[in-house]
């Protein structure tokens, strides 16, 4: 049962093959046996599942057919949830039970999936590695030695792993392709303002775009499907017209052309894995595509402007946790100051602090002109390159990540190797591009992720890709050992 | 990459802590300070890009804000939103005392 497609599940819950209910069980004792080794979820909700999955069934029973009606899911754990904890990875949100569900979260339940629960993540999404999480870190099924990626790391992992079929992430520099690279999944960043960021906890509220993490390309479209769009409680979500990301799955690739930025594929792309990626593009190759050699010239600068706007930003959201509201509040504080100050520094994690100190520093008089803005100039340089090269490519494609998951604590000492893992995938968000990480096969026994980057709101041109280099290739069908039970 | 160290000092660290309103230990000071440092070095590189000419981005599809119109469409659930905070007392919001 977990090894087959959304559509595959969908279909066999139609024609009553098995119930929602007996799939749910199935994919909660899965969890239950398999997820001690990953730590992929924070919280479980078991009861809510079966409760879930008795209504799908009731309206399977009635006749319904939707793409996702009764197909269970998992959300990162920085979606709001009415009335079951999301902790965003922080001891700050430990106890928060949302009064209000995310779009996201509403739009799925309406669409009759069941969630089996919250999984794990860096805390407040900031990181690579899923180890910064106040709940310790998920492991990577392809090696528990080894990181999952991040910060949708536990997304991630409970696909990678077959605990669920579908999983929510969000993407604020990389946080759902560089996880789906590491464990080996299909993982697609919408265009900034395609999916509603109400109540995703924000970080950095001018990058993060929330996607789905799925095994193949197809999947993720029918999951994008019930997603995306306008949102009008999200000032910054667009009205631009909402496809049916299905129907150009199938379209041939006969005159695609596709530009290979050579800053994507210079001294720090490890070996092996650049093999893999060329393997994945000669086979595009074979059906029709024509493969472009194009420049990025301001990639370089994209970790810099990427690690001034992003802590900028976060700065000011994470402004809004004082004690007061919601969430952690330190003990018998002195006086209001002391209620701000020990209850944050209680509250937030290393990782966090230092980027929200980084922020203030960039947003702080006497520096703004020279770091905020001067990031933002840059970031318009960084989107021009890509605006420019779309000019004479349909897509681009490169490696998401310079190498495959590397081992638990290798990176965690030197913040700065950490955000070099993030080098590829860093200009997107500056830029609001939709990209996916699609499954290029292993070096070494690893996953490695082919990533592929469109022009705005052209998801499904990349779906279509990712479908297509799915038709010819096996390497999302295989999954880690020790993940049969 | 090649990576500066920018000069910050302790005390300029402490003052950003302050405004962030975070407490760092007084044994940890010189650690924080280092890597902030080294943040800083890295973000440096920008400053050698000509962007005189540039206007600065805060939205990468450079959309301004949308406005709704002016009418009320929320409920008041004050009882729902103050049930999750730390401290309440008839409605409202309890913290120390703030003027003696």
């Amino acid at each position: 049962m977990h090894d087959l497609s959304v559509a595959e599940l969908a279909h066999a819950l139609r024609s009553r093959e098995f119930t929602s209910t007996e799939l749910t069980r199935h994919c909660l004792q899965r969890v239950r046996s398999l997820d001690p080794q990953y730590n992929s979820f924070i919280t479980v909700d078991e009861a809510g599942a079966l409760a879930a999955a008795a209504r799908a069934d009731a309206r399977l029973a009635a006749g319904e057919q939707g793409a996702l009606l009764g197909i269970p899911l998992a959300h990162k754990d920085i979606f709001c949830t009415m009335g079951l904890r999301t902790s965003c990875g922080s001891k700050m949100l430990d106890n928060f039970v949302p009064p209000y569900d995310a779009t996201v979260t509403r739009l799925l339940r309406d669409a009759g999936t069941v969630l089996l629960g919250k999984t794990n993540m860096d805390e407040f999404a900031m990181g690579s590695s899923s180890e910064t999480s106040f709940y310790g870190s998920t492991r990577n099924p392809w090696d528990t030695t080894r990181v999952p990626g991040g910060s949708s790391g536990g997304s991630a992992a409970a696909v990678a792993a077959r605990l669920v079929p579908l999983a929510t992430g969000t993407d604020t520099g990389g946080s759902i392709r560089q996880p789906a690279a590491f464990c080996g999944i299909t993982g697609l960043k919408p265009t900034y303002g395609r999916v509603s960021r109400l109540g995703m906890v924000a970080y950095a509220s001018s990058l993060d775009q929330g996607g789905p993490m799925a095994r193949s390309a197809e999947d993720c479209a029918l999951l994008l499907n019930a997603i995306a769009g306008l949102d009008p409680l999200d000032s910054t979500s667009s009205a631009h017209p909402v496809e049916d990301y299905t129907a150009q799955l199938s379209q041939p690739l006969t005159g695609l052309r596709i530009g290979l930025p050579r800053e994507y594929f210079g001294d720090g792309l490890d070996t092996a894995t650049g093999d893999r990626i060329h393997a994945a593009l000669a086979l595009l190759e074979q059906q029709g595509a024509t493969l472009v050699d194009i420049t990025l010239p301001h990639t370089e600068l994209s970790i810099p402007t990427y690690y001034i706007i992003a802590p900028a930003e976060a700065s000011t959201n994470l402004s809004r946790y004082d004690g007061v509201r919601y969430g952690y509040r330190c003990e018998a504080p002195r006086d209001l100051h002391d209620l701000y100050t020990r209850s944050r520094q209680e509250g937030f994690g290393d990782e966090v602090k230092r980027r929200i100190l980084v922020g203030t520093f960039a947003l702080s008089a006497g520096y703004y002109d020279a770091y905020y803005r001067k990031a933002q100039q840059v970031r318009r340089l960084i989107r021009q390159d890509f605006l420019d090269a779309f000019a004479n490519v349909d897509i681009i494609a490169g490696p998401t990540t310079p190498g495959p998951a590397f081992g638990l604590g290798a990176k965690t000492s030197d913040p700065l190797a950490m955000y070099l893992e993030d080098a590829y995938t860093l200009a997107v968000n500056l830029a609001g591009l939709p990209a996916m990480s699609v499954p290029a096969g292993q070096a070494d026994g690893l996953p490695v992720g082919l990533q592929l980057i469109g022009p705005h709101f052209d998801e499904a041109r990349l779906l279509n890709v990712a479908h297509q280099l799915q038709q010819v290739s096996d390497w999302h069908r295989q999954s880690p050992g020790g993940t049969s039970a | 990459m090649v990576v500066n160290r920018m000069t910050v000092h302790q005390d300029d660290i402490e003052k950003l802590a302050e405004l962030a309103r975070l407490r760092i230990a007084p044994e940890a000071v010189a650690e924080v300070t280092d890597r902030i440092a080294t943040i800083l070095g890295l973000v440096d590189q920008l400053q050698s890009v000509d962007t005189a000419a540039v206007e600065p981005m805060a939205n990468p599809l450079d959309a301004v804000q949308r406005l709704r119109s002016d009418a009320v469409t929320e409920d008041n659930r004050r009882e729902a939103f103050q049930a999750i905070a730390p401290a309440v007392e008839n409605g409202l919001y309890l913290v120390p005392k703030v003027i003696d």
